[in-house]
């Protein structure tokens, strides 16, 4: 990132010719692939459709469709969101990025699947209890997640302040192999069904001419819950504005007589709550867990806090949710037009694809601020 | 700065008296006149690692006095004030807070207590509104009642500020980031502000403002501790002062005195 602000005036390298060429690249085959869209919702046998379609004529999207897939990337994107949010408030207290946040996740994922079990078995993961179940289920996976992220910090992170950022980096990717290990060890390597939830949640409900699965209003409903109350947290409450002022400046911070510790200590237990609440949407969505689950969902969470701008909490949640839909649309709205096969096994390539052009267009991100020189020393 | 054209006049007339007093004895009878020290410094000793800051370093702030910390870079003025707050722990000696040795208690004991500090260069939170920042001054408080008539005091003082209230800190100017760093300090309810350096990286006409900030916020009774390199504006001001040599207290004498002792005016106010 650094390397392309400073040259800029300066002679080009052959570096910057690559990036550059790539960067017209994306952009000319994201244009392309808009326009062969564009063409095949208007005239599916037009001549560009049969010849990228081996002479058929393209699949053109419906309306409902289109709805659909919207609707899957909101609610995905929700959950990125959510886990973004953690990246970005470590990132913005600690500045580096917490490659175990992914693993806080899975645990809460894992509790849910625990919880959820027992509760089926009892009889109350179904009928009038069910509802219930999960808010019980939500806030345990909260507190397990919450628990997992302030061990974490103290007994990994804590001993490391002021040492080059580049070790706490290191020893995160450390606690995420320990996590996932331990898992293993204790529940198997082998993928843990959620029990099976009552009819209503899979049925399909008509919202403002959406068509959206009960699991999708719960899920987009439960993150919108969190995100306001984390916004509200953040911005209005008095441990809130210290944990910005800790962000912005320590030194300074403790001046005020605010704790900076306990300040890190709620970021990182506020962070984890958000990961813990993801965990539970992810069980109900996808309805299985395994001790590697947070892994591509962490990586995918960490663009997303990226794409937003690091650092920017509004930003982690606009990013999870343009990732979330640009996962779902890109592949039929322009890998498909262009002929590409297989394009629903390309989602994570479309994610990943984001993060470059996002890092080569605006390395800030979305809404991220230019940091300072002395913000990133 | 007028009176800078003005000033070695007036400084060697004042001179003349003070030459005559020398010794540092007189300086310390007036403080005693004003009770009991709020902050105390008793031969202190700071290391960073092996490398020694203040060297049996003796200081004493009063109730309502103003009083200004002298000397070059690395003379150990900023390692002062960080003991002083709690950031650095000194190696032997005692920080004395209204008589407590308070050598390993926090910051925010210290602040909680009526000590804290004017950044140098401001520091305000730049992302917060100025809003935020204020009220982050008065954090450690709970009296609702009591931090709404300070706000309303600070904007009295700094109408200009109650009408940037909603503004980000970083988008103000230097001199409005200057009223926001001391309304801020001052929400923490002070019995001693430490400024340091308040003139640096301001614009010169602003200095002069600044330092009749400062000493509007000492006639409200607030003790004023000041770091300065601009010995001439802070010794017209103080009542005593400080001047400090690779971490040692070289000069310990009433402002007046200093002004007219031909070392100091030879090393910090420039003349041969």
């Amino acid at each position: 990132m650094t390397a392309a602000v400073k040259v800029k005036g300066a002679q080009r390298t052959g570096v910057d010719w690559f990036l550059l060429v790539l960067k017209v690249a994306l952009i000319s085959a994201i244009c392309a692939g808009l326009l062969a869209f564009i063409a095949q919702q208007i005239d599916p046998g037009n001549a560009f459709a049969r010849w990228t379609h081996d002479g058929n004529e393209a699949n053109r999207l419906s309306g409902d469709q289109y709805k659909g897939l919207i609707v899957t990337g909101l609610s995905q994107g929700a959950m990125y969101g959510l886990i973004a949010l953690g990246y970005s408030m470590v990132y913005g207290v600690l500045g580096f990025i917490n490659f175990a946040h992914g693993e806080v996740f899975m645990l809460g994922a894992f509790s849910g699947f625990i919880a959820s079990t027992q509760l089926d078995a009892a009889g109350y993961w179904e009928g009038n209890a069910f509802i219930p179940s999960v808010i019980f289920t939500v806030l345990l996976a909260v507190i397990v997640s919450t628990t997992a992220a302030v061990i974490m910090e103290r007994v990994a992170y804590r001993p490391l302040r002021g040492s080059p950022r580049l070790i706490p980096l290191i020893t995160s990717i450390g606690v995420s192999f320990f996590i996932q290990e331990a898992t293993k060890l204790l529940f198997g390597p082998g993928a843990k069904g959620y029990p099976r939830p009552p009819e209503w949640f899979s049925q399909k409900y008509s919202i403002l001419t959406f068509e959206i699965e009960g699991s999708k209003i719960i899920v987009l409903f439960v993150a919108a819950i969190s995100m306001a109350g984390l916004w509200y947290f953040v911005e209005r409450t008095k441990t809130g504005k210290a944990m910005r002022a800790v962000a912005e400046d320590k030194e300074i911070a403790a001046l005020m007589g605010i704790d900076v510790n306990k300040t890190i200590v709620t970021t990182f237990a506020v962070g984890g709550a958000m990961a813990g609440v993801a965990g539970i949407l992810w069980g109900l969505l996808f309805k299985s867990v395994i001790a590697t689950t947070g892994f591509l969902p962490g990586i995918k969470a960490f663009t997303a806090a990226v794409v937003g701008g690091v650092g920017n909490l509004g930003g982690a949640m606009a990013g999870g949710v343009s990732l979330g839909t640009a996962e779902a649309l890109a592949p039929l709205m322009l890998l498909e037009p262009l002929g590409v096969t297989g394009v629903t096994q390309l989602r994570d390539a479309v994610a990943f694809t984001l993060l470059i052009l996002v890092l080569l267009v605006k390395p800030t991100g979305l809404f991220g601020e230019r940091l300072s020189s002395e913000d990133r020393a | 700065m007028n009176d800078d054209n003005n000033s070695p006049e007036v400084d060697e007339t004042d001179g003349a008296d003070a030459e005559t007093v020398e010794a540092s004895a007189p300086a310390k009878d007036t403080a005693k006149d004003k009770g009991n020290p709020i902050l105390e410094f008793r031969n202190i000793n700071t290391h960073y690692g092996a490398v020694h800051i203040l060297k049996d370093v003796n200081l004493a702030i009063y109730p309502g006095e103003m009083v200004c910390l002298l000397g070059g870079n690395a003379s150990g003025k900023s390692t002062t004030l960080k003991t002083l707050l709690g950031m650095v722990t000194p190696t032997t000696g005692e920080v004395v807070l209204d008589g407590e040795v308070v050598n390993d208690k926090p910051t925010s004991y210290r602040v909680e207590r009526g000590i804290t500090m004017v950044p140098e260069n401001r520091r305000l939170f730049k992302r917060l509104s100025v809003a935020e920042n204020l009220q982050l001054g008065a954090y450690l408080r709970n009296d609702k009642a009591g931090i709404q008539e300070d706000l309303e005091r600070i904007y009295s003082m700094f109408p200009r500020v109650y009408e940037r209230l909603s503004q980000k800190a970083g988008t103000l100017s230097g001199g409005e980031q200057q009223m926001v760093a001391m309304g801020r300090a001052l929400m923490a309810q002070p019995r001693v502000l430490l400024m340091d350096e308040p003139s640096m990286g301001l614009a010169p006409t602003l200095v002069q403002t600044n330092f009749e900030l400062i000493e509007q916020i000492h006639q409200e009774g607030i003790a004023i501790f000041m770091v300065e390199q601009n010995a001439n504006m802070a010794l017209s001001l103080a009542d005593r002062g400080w001047v400090l040599q690779t971490g040692r207290v070289v000069l310990d004498d009433t402002a007046d005195a200093l002004l007219a002792n031909p070392d100091l005016r030879k090393s910090y106010l420039g003349e041969a």
